[in-house]
């Protein structure tokens, strides 16, 4: 018993200091997503000028699985990320949707896809985050997994690169075409 | 000298008050609503800069937010209705104050625990202490047979 009063307060510290040492490892950037396995959220933005679609709205995609990525030309990480959407669509693997984020220049976004090739089926102009919010997106890029039945099934945030998209991305797309019957 | 200048330091640091980021073009006409979109920004976390208040962030993201809860308020929205409406897409973490419930329950209660639990060591470590100093009159502070007889030859062999 006496002994214990001695152990207790390296007990709290280990206890403590555990907490602390995981609390370390986590990103405070990355934040806990809702969305996951809810419904894609409504919206219904309109299209980028100068491309002949019709806008982008939470009907789009609800028949097959793809991916929907939240992009701006201000935005420096997406174009990191850009040369790797370029390879998905060259290759044909996943449709991408894309949400043109707070452009104040509404040539800005056009420009960007003219200058660096566009890999997205329709895009939609978001200026004012109305799709960005419903979708709880906290920063460009972020980029989501919708399976056939129109439902969110993964949040990825931050560039998509060849290893993310090996080891998480393509494995979960290849699993939600399955479990839908191809 | 230099107990005048931190003190200058010292006052001028808390008379700053944060600037409001909510910019003209954003308010309101309706000073009622715009004091309800007021109340309800400060209780909403900019999701960029994570320390501050949609009204405080000078943030893109915490002026949509600003813009989209002075539409629902107009819209006819209830202060709760749009707080869960942003909490609906951004979780409890979207909050200032972390909200009261199952998951949040070692947050509101750990402190007191810990308190108690040292207000409890500091009793026992106190009763524990005066029991012994009052046993100690007894046992400790008188000599058995062995070493009183010790001493004695001590205090013998000393003699000069």
């Amino acid at each position: 018993m006496k002994r214990l009063i001695f152990i207790l307060p390296l007990l709290g510290f280990l206890l403590i200091g555990g907490y602390l040492a995981v609390g370390l490892t986590l990103d405070p950037q990355r934040l806990p997503s809702l969305i996951e396995g809810k419904p894609v959220p409504e919206f219904d933005l309109p299209p980028l000028a100068g491309r002949d679609d019709v806008g982008f709205s939470s009907d789009d995609l609800k028949s097959e699985v793809s991916m929907v990525n939240v992009f701006g030309s201000w935005c420096v990480a997406c174009r990191v990320e850009h040369p790797f959407l370029m390879k998905i669509k060259k290759n044909d693997w996943v449709p991408i949707y894309g949400i043109d984020w707070r452009e104040t220049d509404r040539e800005a976004g056009p420009a960007w896809l003219r200058r660096f090739g566009d890999p997205y089926t329709l895009v939609g102009d978001d200026p004012k985050s109305k799709a960005a919010i419903a979708f709880g997106v906290t920063g460009a890029p972020e980029t989501f997994i919708v399976d056939k039945a129109g439902i969110v099934r993964y949040k990825f945030v931050g560039p998509i690169t060849e290893q993310s998209w090996d080891e998480t991305l393509k494995p979960l797309i290849d699993q939600l075409r399955q479990g839908s019957g191809g | 000298m230099i107990y005048r200048v931190l003190a200058i330091a010292l006052i001028s640091i808390t008379m700053m008050s944060p600037a409001h980021a909510v910019n003209p073009d954003e308010i309101l006409e309706d000073p009622a609503l715009e004091a309800r979109a007021r109340v309800v920004g400060k209780e909403l976390r900019c999701l960029v800069c994570q320390n501050q208040s949609i009204d405080d962030s000078d943030a893109d993201l915490a002026r949509d937010l600003r813009v989209l809860v002075r539409e629902r308020i107009t819209q006819g929205d209830s202060n709760e209705e749009v707080i869960d409406y942003v909490v609906s897409r951004y979780g409890d973490f979207v909050l200032l104050n972390p909200p009261f419930k199952l998951k949040t329950y070692a947050l509101w209660f750990g402190p007191w625990v810990i308190l108690m639990f040292g207000i409890g060591v500091i009793w026992l470590f106190y009763r524990r202490r005066h029991a012994s100093v009052s046993e100690g009159n007894v046992t400790v502070n008188s000599l058995n047979e062995k070493e009183a007889t010790r001493l004695k030859k001590l205090m013998e062999e000393d003699k000069p």
